[in-house]
């Protein structure tokens, strides 16, 4: 259908025969995200080698997850798969042309993204508060480290690979699910979307301290909001069903990712007493 | 909308069934970490089978990769498959090679 799409588009602006079929079959949009996909499952694929390398090289390897750990990380993987259901849902939706329904689970998908974001924050501040630090980030942040004593402060001591390697890796999907956050937010109601996020990241830059980990990563939410509405003045348009699949791409992505992290980062360091 | 959506358009039950068995994989993967009943080597091995499996049908299914067209299909796996696998050589051989550094000794490390 999309050759068809095409054609007809080419016949109705007096362009037939001007223009090849598509080679993939597909819009070029989705050509373009599933390139930008796969280029950045190298990223991915790059970090995790470089955490396996590390877990290799590094004998012994720390074992600091115990069972309220890996309980939390069950969670937000539960957490990913729901909001990839919902987000196919939501592509149904849009494919049948149900604005309200695409936003309903659109929003579902963000709920459990934030949902994702803010356990997995919790968890890095534990571990942050128990003594896990890079060495010398506190110091280039010219804050305060915090003073853990216990499993964690000697595990940043003695395999600084650990923190570096875990950090690395999770922050950098973090940033990818708040980018994926964002981006459904913009799809789902464009620019009554910007205020929101506007007031999520003033709030979070005020209300959190100097001293935790998130104060000065809170600022991506502002660098989201100005590319947001950059985005939105170029292209002012109600985000149709090709566009919601193409985001929905994007998601699913992030919970492939999650899908190999989990294991690796958290299972093959499991302490269970 | 293109063709394989609209065709798939009306087996929505298909997605909550890949739901269940993500969901279904992910409680095996815990259990085994819980009970540890494998060696480091041979756990990492199942979780790794386990996690292809689930991206497999996370993009087979949700992506929508296996109703595309078969040239984008093969393009898109063999290409990044092929990367992972000059990656692996790359990066596995290096590592078993290194010696084991001496530091690692304390509290909350593997023996």
């Amino acid at each position: 259908m999309a050759d068809a799409t095409l054609q007809h588009n080419a016949v109705a602006h007096g362009a037939s025969g001007e223009f090849e079929a598509p080679l993939f079959g597909a819009y070029s949009k989705k050509v373009g995200m599933w390139l930008f996909l796969a280029s950045d499952s190298l990223t991915f694929g790059a970090l995790l080698f470089a955490f396996s390398y590390n877990r290799i090289y590094t004998n012994p390897w720390p074992t600091p997850f115990h069972a309220e750990s890996i309980a939390n990380a069950t969670v937000m993987t539960a957490c990913l798969l729901s909001s990839s259901l919902t987000m196919v849902l939501g592509v149904f939706a849009a494919q049948r042309g149900d604005r309200a329904w695409t936003r309903n689970w659109l929003l579902a998908t963000m709920i459990f993204g934030t949902a994702f974001i803010v356990l997995h924050g919790m968890e890095w501040s534990k571990l942050i508060g128990e003594g896990l630090s890079i060495p010398g980030f506190f110091t280039a942040l010219g804050v305060a480290k915090p003073a853990g004593t216990g499993e964690m402060a000697e595990i940043s001591k003695n395999v600084p690979q650990f923190p570096q390697a875990f950090f690395g890796l999770t922050a950098m999907h973090m940033l990818h699910v708040t980018i994926g956050v964002i981006y459904l937010g913009v799809v789902a109601f464009r620019k009554w979307f910007l205020p929101v996020l506007a007031v999520i990241w003033i709030a979070g830059a005020l209300m959190i301290p100097a001293d935790n980990v998130f104060h000065y990563p809170v600022h991506a939410l502002g660098l989201g909001l100005v590319i947001a509405a950059i985005i939105l003045f170029l292209k002012p348009k109600v985000y149709d069903a090709h566009d919601v699949e193409i985001c929905g791409l994007y998601w699913h992505f992030v919970d492939l990712v999650w899908m190999f992290i989990f294991p690796l980062v958290y299972l093959m360091s499991t302490k269970i007493t | 909308m293109h063709d394989a959506a609209a065709v798939h358009d009306d087996s929505k039950g298909q997605y909550f069934w890949v739901w269940g068995a993500l969901l279904v994989l992910t409680a095996v993967e815990v259990v085994l970490a819980y009970k540890q009943v494998f060696q480091a080597a041979r756990m990492l091995e199942i979780l790794m089978i386990l996690s292809i499996i689930k991206s497999a049908l996370i993009i087979g299914y949700f992506m929508h990769l296996k109703f595309e067209k078969a040239l984008m299909r093969w393009m898109l796996v063999i290409s990044v498959t092929a990367c992972f696998i000059i990656m692996y050589f790359f990066f596995f051989p290096d590592a078993d090679r290194v010696q084991p550094p001496p530091n690692g000794v304390g509290v909350g490390v593997n023996s």
